[in-house]
């Protein structure tokens, strides 16, 4: 298939918009020819990732851009970097490494990117709308973005989320495509009593059981209560993108494009069929350390907390007080809309962190001891990472947990009883 | 075999089959090329120099990243053969070869000729 590209791409790929924006117009054809995308297409705003440093490549690729005169098209959001700029003596880096990912963060602002430092853009004022063709990083803000919201986007990655960015133009396939966003896998979720859909920990462990079934497949989830919140979404679509590639999942009767499964129903799609004991086992394997264990410390907010979450936390926290370091993750903004809520948290002993994560860049100061977490995606990736053991819980259960400072879990329910 | 190139070039090196597919980030240490992914089945194989077999990318939109620091700090695969193609991989590969002028060749071989491969086969990515 040849790609047609617009007088407008050959002029940018030129070099007639400048070095930089012509290397950027390289990337997106490239890809558009890997893809064997029939032309490109525009975007309304892009959310990058390549703002976290991972080493000089990153680096080396930004200053190149900024070097090369590269302006944006389109609005650009910045996702969560190695840092916590409003609560430096948090981040427990070298000068070294701080001046680094300082660095790199400073060249993509100096790009036109919003210093918005989240990995949640969804709650954030910019997000896309129903239908709304956007270029964005971050494997759970794709899968929201497109889930939750309807909008549409491939899964860029570093590097392409910025290229998207600065020449406005991306692929044309997949994702943006109607064709693309049928389901081809029917995720059937059965004998699972309702009651169960209360627990906070089912979000991210199905998450977890899709990911893992369904890789890099659409998948249309059948059998979710109708009204789910948006934050018991995020966790669904946060632990699929962590362990499978998911970016895009429908859930019959709750998410905009599938009222019903003929809505989304891809041809030849095949059925995978999810039972309580799936469920188990997917617990099991992302909560490695036993009920009634001692805790080291807890950490949520992967993703970002919500303003909702922060709420709910700070509610939570109310009467119970932690005994081990309880940390909760969320962006900038979440945390100046709380307001007076902060200082409860404060108050309550939960240190807030921003701009970054806490699997990500040195912050928790004791990893001896499991840490325990509300997060599908945490619990994925903190292993390796950080070389800790993990329990999974809900919020309720992890601020339980931290008042004891043992593992607390009811596991009643999801014993079918 | 016949195969879909998604980047260019030429490497000869011995396979490393990968039995699930691997998030670069997270998954791989850079500095070292040592896979560190907790579970992975390859869990503290090296793939410096290696003809990487893998049948897909996984997770995080982060590995494009990891992929080029790799090949900047010559700690990355010799080559890439894939199951199914994946754009994350590609761009590490070619952001490295346009940064660096390191080209790592990246290939989507056919459902018979991938699951012939062998661990440790010497294998060559001729374009």
């Amino acid at each position: 298939m040849n790609l047609e590209l617009e007088p407008g791409d050959r002029a940018v790929l030129d070099g007639q918009h400048g070095e930089g924006a012509a290397l950027a117009m390289r990337l997106v054809v490239k890809m558009a020819e890997v893809a064997e995308a029939p032309r490109l297409r525009d975007i309304t705003q892009a959310h990058i990732d390549s703002c976290l440093y991972h080493g000089q490549a990153g680096l080396d690729f930004a200053e190149r851009l900024l070097a090369g005169g590269a302006a944006l098209s389109v609005p650009a959001t910045l996702n969560v970097s190695s840092l916590d700029l409003l609560h430096p003596e948090l981040v427990r880096l070298d000068d070294d490494a701080r001046d680094r990912a300082k660095r790199l963060m400073d060249t993509y602002v100096a790009m036109g990117c919003r210093p918005t430092w989240t990995c949640a853009p969804y709650q954030l004022p910019l997000r896309p709308a129903f239908g709304e063709h956007v270029a964005w990083a971050e494997s759970n803000a794709i899968v929201f973005a497109n889930s939750v919201l309807g909008a549409r986007t491939n899964r860029y990655g570093d590097f392409i989320d910025v290229c998207a960015a600065i020449t406005g133009r991306v692929p044309d396939h997949s994702l943006h495509t109607e064709e693309g966003r049928r389901a081809t896998v029917r995720f059937r979720i059965e004998g699972v009593p309702d009651r169960l859909f209360d627990d906070d920990l089912v979000y991210p462990v199905l998450g977890h059981v899709l990911g893992r079934r369904v890789g890099n497949k659409v998948a249309a989830i059948e059998g979710l209560p109708p009204g789910l919140s948006e934050d018991r979404l995020k966790a669904i679509g946060a632990a699929a993108a962590s362990s499978g590639s998911v970016a895009l999942f429908h859930a019959i009767g709750v998410t905009p494009e599938a009222p019903t499964w003929d809505a989304v129903a891809g041809v030849e799609a095949r059925e995978e069929v999810v039972a309580l004991t799936d469920l188990r086992a997917a617990r099991d394997e992302l909560s490695r350390v036993p009920v009634g264990a001692e805790i080291g410390a807890v950490s949520v907010g992967t993703p970002h907390a919500s303003e909702a979450e922060l709420r709910r936390l700070a509610g939570l926290f109310t009467e119970a007080r932690p005994r081990v370091p309880f940390y909760v993750n969320t962006g900038r903004a979440q945390l100046a809309a709380i307001g007076d809520v902060a200082g409860d948290l404060a108050e309550a002993g939960v240190t807030v962190v921003t701009d970054t994560c806490t699997y990500i860049t040195p912050v928790l100061r004791d990893i001896a001891a499991p840490v325990m977490t509300d997060s599908g995606k945490w619990a994925w990736y903190a292993p390796s990472n950080l070389g800790v053991e993990v329990a999974l819980g809900s919020l309720e259960d992890c601020v339980r947990s931290a008042a004891a400072g043992i593992v607390i879990r009811d596991g009643a329910l999801w014993e079918g009883r | 075999m016949n195969g879909r190139w998604l980047v260019e070039g030429y490497a000869t090196g011995r396979a490393l089959v990968l039995d699930e597919p691997l998030s670069f980030w997270g998954g791989l240490d850079p500095s070292t090329g040592e896979i560190v992914e907790t579970g992975h089945p390859q869990r503290g194989e090296v793939v410096t120099g290696r003809i990487l077999v893998m049948p897909a990318g996984r997770g995080s939109s982060s590995s494009a990243t990891v992929v080029t620091e790799a090949i900047r700090a010559g700690k990355g695969p010799a080559g890439i053969l894939l199951g199914e193609p994946d754009d994350i991989i590609v761009i590490g590969a070619l952001v490295a070869a346009e940064l660096y002028g390191v080209s790592i060749p990246v290939v989507v071989g056919s459902p018979a000729g991938y699951a012939a491969i062998r661990h440790g086969d010497q294998i060559s990515l001729a374009h």
